[in-house]
């Protein structure tokens, strides 16, 4: 494929190119979209196209006003601030509880394996709308329990509600990413470091944990982007108060379309070029370290 | 017979191994029991009470019990409007629903299925604390006693309640006495709404609120049927009296003052809906769903106007398929190239397709908002290169078409990524065998290489085609009202019309849809098998 044989006819070396082109503009159209939105957040207008001084690459048709307007304006500011804090709650909850279940399932006799597995995936499978629907009955009245029963304040009990949601979504891609980790984990480095006399704790800490961490990490990091970017679970679960930067889109989407969304939309761009770049080098570093990959 | 092999323990080698095992496994499952729990809790259990939704209907039981037992044996075919019985049960039942303020959650849920109640509901529920007050005018009249909370207490609480009370600093919750209950069974059960409601609701006391007029209503009728109650303790000759009179009283007329509050209460429809949907478990949500309707006849199809949901889900399916085909179509040469490019540049090339999978949906989303416009992006290409008319803009958002581009675009990286890992494992030295033995490029490929191919496409199709059944943001965005899914339809119960029952049942039929398809996803893929980022 990568060259064509000097036998080839004018039929095959014209269907190579086409090919090619083909393939091109579907990679166009997967891409396009995403870098387009990048010049546009830079309009000095409030428009969603390019404007006539943008196409001659006049500096006065470019400006940071959008940007401006993200970084300062309360109503981004604080859909911001609930991301950054509701994501690392419910990453740190996932990911707990979701490397110690692994590690469980990776063990060579588990009971009921294909069951527990498919309860723990669950939420990943089950339409996100479905889940927001019956979370929606379920954490109401749970609100209700914390702040009547158990004297908390609204606005905590709000933020727990959504944590515990968020937690909940992101569990399957930690145990996903993790059992496969653990796949190709040699389970006779346990017994040896057990062997020279370490205790499981430390067999866990030592031995097992560093050749694991960049499968916890890569899973941690998909659960981060998932309540990171979540919108319909948080819609249904939280109130006001936690209003998330998706969230906020998806109103000003739906309502008042202001360019600011694509201010909003470029730094998303930006941290998931970042995030994708982290999970590329753990999951090489990750095959390298259990001797997966020649290099 | 061979000795047992023996463990250093002193215990057989068989045993000790099997407590080995038991001790791993426990283990095991120590380690997974707190995500369970925790799944369970926060995921499981919030499912399983939305399917529970879907068929629960205890409210009308719950809030007008009375009306509900009292209606058990009317027969709409013999007797078109139930008879003075049933209203009085109806005035008893609203006028303890209106003080708990719950009448009106009532009116809505049977405003579901007869549209109308809702507002008779609310307009009797305002009406209903004056009716009957005729006849407890009369009683007054009789003796000036009955006006008095006093006399009621004396008549209704039981001694223990009224030592306690006299002597507790708060009052306690108020008990109806036994001798009561026996004399005036309508009178004591009403009575113990109102000493309830007065205590808890109004925080109140009996002993300081003259009782509703339904009251007055229950003491009627029980002296009717029973013109010489005994009760100890009563007031010397009051009941006496007052059972001897009410032969005489102008009879309270319950139906009359409820269809004079609302003329919907004369109506036939209005008691059918109440005595259909009294039990407490119903499938007229499921059948809603369906576009039928539950009535006293039977069931039937719902009027024209109101088919909405099997139509929706067929769009929805329908829809789905197309962004699979597409995806598909998409998705394979890109596969493709992906496979039988050195690995290299297959990695870069890698890079471009998951870029957008990494990227925030709701970027994509908002890009494709953007791009779509009729003052968008790619209008603004096509009126520059002339290929359409200023005037004539395509119109590419709100509607089917939007979401299926959108929705192509945010998929196709689900698509591209299983097949990739199938077409990686297909060596392409049976294409050139093949070829070599004389197939064209085409019957290769279309023999040898794409059989091979196929788990790819189930595996990619049946992901994209779950994914995008239950998709709820980008048609809400993009979709209009010709673009939008079942989603987007429960989304509108349960946070615009508030028919949570009918939002259950519709995504109780969604579950249902995709945990078949996740089953056969299982089946082909092993759940197990899912790839996240190559």
């Amino acid at each position: 494929m990568t060259s064509l044989p000097i036998y080839a006819t004018t039929g095959q070396k014209i269907w190579h190119y086409t090919f090619r082109v083909i393939v091109g503009l579907i990679l166009f159209f997967l891409i396009a979209p995403i870098i387009i939105i990048i010049p546009l957040s830079f309009n000095a207008e409030s428009f969603f196209t390019f404007t006539p001084e943008m196409l001659a690459l006049d500096p006065a048709g470019y400006s940071l006003r959008h940007y401006r307007d993200f970084f300062t304006n309360p109503d981004w500011i604080r859909p911001l601030q609930n991301s950054l804090i509701i994501a690392p709650f419910a990453t740190v909850l996932s990911v707990s509880l979701g490397t110690l279940a692994a590690i469980g399932l990776s063990q060579s006799h588990v009971p009921y394996r294909r069951a527990i597995m498919a309860i723990l995936i669950s939420p990943m499978i089950v339409p996100l709308i479905i889940s927001a629907t019956g979370m929606f009955f379920f954490y109401s009245q749970m609100g209700l329990w914390m702040e009547n029963t158990l004297g908390f304040s609204r606005s905590f009990t709000g933020y727990v509600k959504v944590i515990l949601a968020h937690a909940a979504l992101g569990i399957p891609f930690v145990i996903i990413t993790v059992t496969a980790t653990l796949v190709g984990f040699d389970h006779s480095l346990t017994r040896a470091a057990a062997n020279m006399g370490a205790t499981p704790t430390q067999t866990f800490f030592k031995v097992q944990m560093p050749l694991i961490l960049p499968g916890v990490v890569s899973g941690g990091l998909f659960a981060f982007i998932t309540s990171f970017d979540e919108v319909v679970v948080v819609l249904f679960v939280g109130a006001a108060a936690q209003k998330t930067l998706p969230w906020q889109m998806f109103t000003g989407l739906r309502e008042q379309i202001s360019p600011t969304i694509l201010a909003a939309a470029t730094v998303l761009v930006a941290i998931s070029i970042v995030l994708l770049a982290t999970v590329e080098m753990l999951r090489r570093r990750s095959e390298r370290l259990r001797g997966l990959s020649p290099n | 017979m061979a000795e047992q092999m023996m463990a250093a323990d002193g215990r057989t080698l068989k045993s000790s191994l099997n407590r080995a095992l038991r001790r791993q496994k426990l283990r095991a499952l120590l380690l997974i029991t707190p995500l369970l729990l925790f799944i369970l809790i926060t995921f499981v259990v919030p499912i399983g009470q939305m399917l529970f939704r879907s068929v629960e209907n205890q409210i009308v039981g719950d809030t007008i019990p009375r009306t509900v037992e009292a209606l058990a044996d009317w027969d709409a075919a013999t007797d078109p409007v139930p008879d003075e019985d049933v209203f009085r049960a109806f005035a008893a039942d609203m006028m303890v629903a209106v003080e708990e303020r719950i009448h009106t959650r009532l009116g809505s849920r049977l405003n579901y299925e007869t549209a109308g109640i809702s507002s008779q509901f609310r307009r009797s529920g305002r009406d209903v604390e004056d009716m009957g007050e005729e006849l407890t005018a009369q009683f007054t009249a009789l003796d000036p006693a009955w006006q008095d909370p006093a006399t009621w207490v004396a008549l209704m609480a039981d001694p223990d309640w009224i030592a306690d009370s006299a002597t507790a600093q708060t009052e306690p919750a108020f008990i109806i006495s036994d001798a009561a209950r026996d004399a005036l069974p309508r009178t004591a059960d009403i009575y113990a709404d109102f000493a309830r409601v007065t205590q808890v609701i109004n925080t109140d006391s009996p002993t300081e609120e003259q009782p509703w007029n339904v009251v007055y209503i229950a003491l009627y009728q029980d002296l009717i049927a029973n013109p010489a109650p005994q009760i100890a303790g009563a007031p010397d000759g009051l009941l006496g009296a007052a059972g001897a009179a009410v032969a005489g009283f102008v009879a309270p007329d319950m139906r009359a003052a409820f269809v004079d509050s609302d003329a919907g209460w004369g109506s036939t429809a209005t008691w059918q809906t109440i005595q259909t949907y009294s039990p407490a478990y119903t499938s007229s949500y499921f059948l809603n769903s369906v576009d039928l309707k539950q009535t006293p006849d039977g069931i039937e199809i719902a009027p024209e106007n109101q088919q909405i949901y099997v139509k929706l889900f067929i769009r929805t399916l329908i829809m789905s398929l197309t962004i699979m085909v597409s995806c598909i179509l998409l998705g394979y040469p890109v596969a493709w190239m992906l496979a039988n490019l050195p690995s290299r540049q297959a990695n870069l090339m890698l890079i471009l397709v998951l870029l957008p999978f990494w990227t925030s949906l709701l970027v994509r989303t908002s890009a494709w908002k953007v791009l779509l416009q009729q003052q968008g992006v790619i209008n603004d290409l096509l009126v520059w290169v002339g290929l359409v008319g200023d005037e004539s803009r395509l119109t590419m958002i709100n509607n089917a078409t939007g979401t299926i581009i959108a929705m192509t675009h945010i998929l196709l990286p689900f698509m591209i990524l299983p097949l990739y890992s199938v077409m990686k494992t297909i060596p392409p030295s049976y294409l050139r065998a093949a070829k070599s033995l004389g197939a064209t490029n085409w019957t290769a490929f279309w023999r040898v290489y794409f059989p091979q191919s196929v788990p790819g496409i189930g595996a990619g199709s049946i992901l994209v085609f779950i994914l995008s059944i239950g998709y709820y943001i980008t048609p809400e965005i993009v979709g209009g009202t010709s673009g939008i899914f079942i989603s987007n339809r429960i989304a509108y119960h349960i946070s615009s019309s508030l028919n949570w029952g009918l939002a259950a049942a519709l995504g109780t039929i969604l579950l249902a849809v995709v945990l078949a398809l996740y089953w056969a996803y299982d089946r082909i893929v092993g759940i197990d098998n899912v790839k996240l980022g190559g």
